[in-house]
């Protein structure tokens, strides 16, 4: 049975709309899969030698358990954004005389073959074989190390499936179990309550006591069965059906009326952006975006580089223009023929799509404000910025729309979801930030840094002037674009 | 009020549509009918300008459609689920194309009480997004909605598809009488040859993209029609 399941899920791998993928992105796919894997080795080998290094007079496997458990709280929170949940499309088997047991621990079980399971034992495995092979470990203990440390990487797979099951459908419900994170972490940093050493010491134990990996085997099967009545659970189609009925979110935005002929428009994008789970992400992801420049203000290596500062202060005002404006107007692929046959001139839809981005940058860089604790160029730089972003970029990101037909599911995550993805979605962003850049650059270092600023914020203030132009320039690409687009939404698949 | 002059449409080579001339009067109830494939979903996406001629116009009350905007205020249309906006419920739907075509909430609240029957209780304050209503309901929205804003052009494909037998019946009423009393241009298509006749005062016969039949309706015209289709059943 097994077997048949897998040909089912190779067939609708390779016949899958995603198999064609465009060439660029499965090649950034295995570059990024080579280079994590070439990374991991890496460490897998070099980890103990440097470990002795930094710390000298340490033990490394001691260093190492302490910081397990700061690797295993990032190891679950990459799988929570990027690990997809097992799914199969169990719709047609269900009048099938097939055990749903038996779909279940398919399911499960295919889950372990992932590339995040493989990851791990690319950093392991060489550990394990370096302490035993090169500084004389006892074989015995490292293996049963490997296997404690291998079976709670496992653990975080179904754990993860566990939480995301609970937790994708509500994230506010996360935000406690974040705050506690966080306050733990803390404790731990400011050395209150050192829970990372606590754990180290649990996994110190395992090598006192090898027969103690057993312990997260134990736990493995547990969350194992656990997911297993979890999905058997599920496996009715009723379930699946009734869920979708939620109550739902009737918030009129009535405050956008006084934007006039736009506000209709804009109260359509606004609910967009609330009912759906894509586009509401780029919100929470704008407000996370908003801390960037704390890794750049306060570091000494690019204070002699304000250029660098540009980078930073276009993506921090312009994080939510970036993140939705590039797949304008593939939004609103699933209705865009309505959008065509409607009373609803092009000027007007594209205008409120700019009216909603100018807003979206005005309020990122209201809030970006309290940088100036960094210096009042900082904040100038800023709002140049800001300004940039909204006369130049805005126009510059709806011009390389013109381009996009390819649709988009509105709910799916966009952690990893390359759907709507075409080529100038990575060709618009070389213009976007580095033309901005250079400008600054150049003027910065053959006259000085007031004078950069004001060129930067003066364009912006040229594309603001023209905006009405530019606007009639895009409902005219955007008329002559529209066949084009209403076919390319009609395709779905990614 | 539409004309169509040496329409067509080449798909991959294949001509989908060829109409030398079609002249649609104002006030008239129009009904398209024909196989699969004959072409009455291109007509419409033509004359909705959703897609682009090979060769030819159409004009809506003597507007190119493939190159002004000007016919939008004046026509309305519902072709299929691509109409609707899946996470709006279906008040806010209808507020939406209101503000789109200058009806403020009161206005579409007074619309919206003729079709409370229709709406048979299922639609309106079910706390319900499109997304989630069965096919039919969202047809029925679909269809009210093109209605909004006395329109002087309704376009309408398959209206009657995926209804229940009572809504069948309050469609039609609801289609002759809106011609009689606004003298709106309806056109519509369907498979339903009982229904197109008795809704339809002029009905078009399509077939792989040419106009076969282009009937007055009277008492003959469904035996006709049911003579046409059939015969290419006996041919076989």
């Amino acid at each position: 049975m097994f077997r048949k399941f897998t040909w089912l899920e190779w067939k609708s791998f390779l016949r899958s709309a995603s198999f064609g993928k465009s060439l660029g992105l499965k090649i950034l796919m295995a570059f990024l899969a080579l280079y994590f894997s070439a990374m991991f080795l890496f460490f897998g080998v070099a980890l103990f030698p440097i470990l002795k290094k930094v710390y000298p007079g340490q033990d490394p496997l001691v260093i190492v358990n302490n910081f397990a458990l700061v690797y295993f709280t990032f190891d679950l929170l990459f799988r929570f954004m990027l690990q997809t949940l097992p799914v199969m499309d169990i719709k047609p088997l269900m009048v099938l005389p097939i055990k749903r047991s038996k779909v279940v621990n398919y399911v499960l079980i295919k889950s372990l073959f992932s590339f995040y399971n493989f990851l791990p034992l690319l950093l392991i495995i060489p550990f394990t074989l370096y302490s035993i092979l090169k500084e004389g470990y006892a074989a015995g203990d490292m293996i049963a190390w490997m296997a404690a440390m291998y079976a709670t990487t496992l653990c975080m797979n179904y754990f993860n499936f566990i939480i995301k099951k609970r937790f994708t459908e509500n994230l506010k419900a996360l935000i406690p179990i974040v705050i506690v994170g966080i306050g733990i972490a803390l404790l731990d940093y400011l050395g209150i309550f050192d829970i990372t050493a606590y754990f180290g010491s649990l996994l110190n134990y395992v090598l006192e006591f090898p027969i103690l990996f057993l312990v997260p085997v134990v736990l493995l099967v547990m969350l194992y069965s656990w997911n297993f009545q979890n999905l058997k659970s599920k496996f009715y189609l009723d379930s699946g059906l009734k869920g979708k009925n939620k109550t739902v979110n009737t918030k009129e935005f009535g405050w956008t009326k006084r934007f006039g002929s736009i506000a209709p428009f804009l109260q359509q994008d606004l609910k967009l952006i609330w009912r759906n789970k894509r586009p509401k992400t780029t919100i929470y992801l704008s407000f996370i975006f908003l801390a960037y420049g704390l890794i750049f203000y306060p570091n000494d290596t690019y204070q002699d580089m304000p250029a660098f500062f540009v980078f930073v202060g276009i993506f921090i005002t312009g994080i939510f223009m970036i993140n939705f404006g590039q797949f304008i107007p593939s939004w609103d692929a699933s209705y865009y023929p309505m959008i065509m046959a409607q009373n609803i001139p092009m000027r007007q839809y594209l205008a409120s799509k700019m009216g909603l981005i100018t807003f979206s940058v005005v309020v990122l860089a209201i809030l970006s404000t309290p940088y100036v604790y960094f210096g009042w160029n900082i904040l100038l730089l800023n709002l140049a910025c800001a300004i940039y972003n909204m006369g130049v970029n805005i126009p510059l990101l709806l011009f390389s729309g013109s381009f996009n037909k390819k649709r988009i599911d509105l709910d799916k995550s966009p952690f990893m979801n390359y759907q709507g993805t075409g080529a100038s979605q990575w060709l618009v962003g070389l213009p976007l930030l580095l033309v901005p850049i250079f400008f600054f650059w150049i003027i910065n270092k053959f006259i000085n840094y007031e004078v950069a600023v004001g060129v930067l914020a003066g364009l912006g203030i040229i594309g603001l002037i023209l905006r009405p132009a530019l606007l009639t320039y895009l409902a005219q690409r955007y008329r002559r674009r529209k066949y084009v687009m209403i076919q390319g939404f009609k395709q779905k698949g990614d | 009020m539409i004309t169509a002059t040496n329409l067509s449409k080449v798909y991959n080579g294949t001509k989908v549509l060829d109409i030398e001339h079609l002249d649609i009067p104002s006030g008239q109830n129009f009904g398209l009918v024909g196989n699969n494939g004959a072409g009455k979903t291109t007509f419409f996406s033509l004359l909705l300008d959703l897609i682009e001629p090979t060769s030819g116009n159409i004009f809506n009350k003597d507007i190119t459609v493939s190159e002004s905007e000007d016919w939008k205020p004046f026509t309305n249309s519902f072709i299929d689920e691509s109409f609707l906006i899946g996470y709006l419920t279906p008040e806010e739907y209808f507020y939406f194309i209101g503000e789109l075509r200058n009806q403020n909430k009161a206005d579409i609240d007074s619309f919206l009480i003729q079709f409370e029957d229709l709406f048979n209780g299922e639609i309106i304050g079910r706390k319900k997004y499109l997304r989630d209503l069965s096919k039919g309901n969202q047809k029925k929205v679909g269809i009210v909605a093109a209605l909004i804003g006395n329109p002087e052009v309704v376009i309408l494909d398959e209206p009657f598809a995926n209804l229940d037998p009572t809504t069948q019946i309050r469609l039609k009423q609801l289609l002759k009488s809106l011609s009689q009393t606004s003298g709106t241009t309806i056109l519509i298509s369907s498979h339903d040859l009982i229904h197109v006749t008795e809704v339809c005062e002029r009905i078009v016969v399509l077939d792989k993209g040419v106009i076969v039949r282009d009937l007055e309706t009277s008492e003959a015209t469904l035996n006709e029609l049911e003579a046409y289709f059939s015969a290419e059943v006996t041919q076989i």
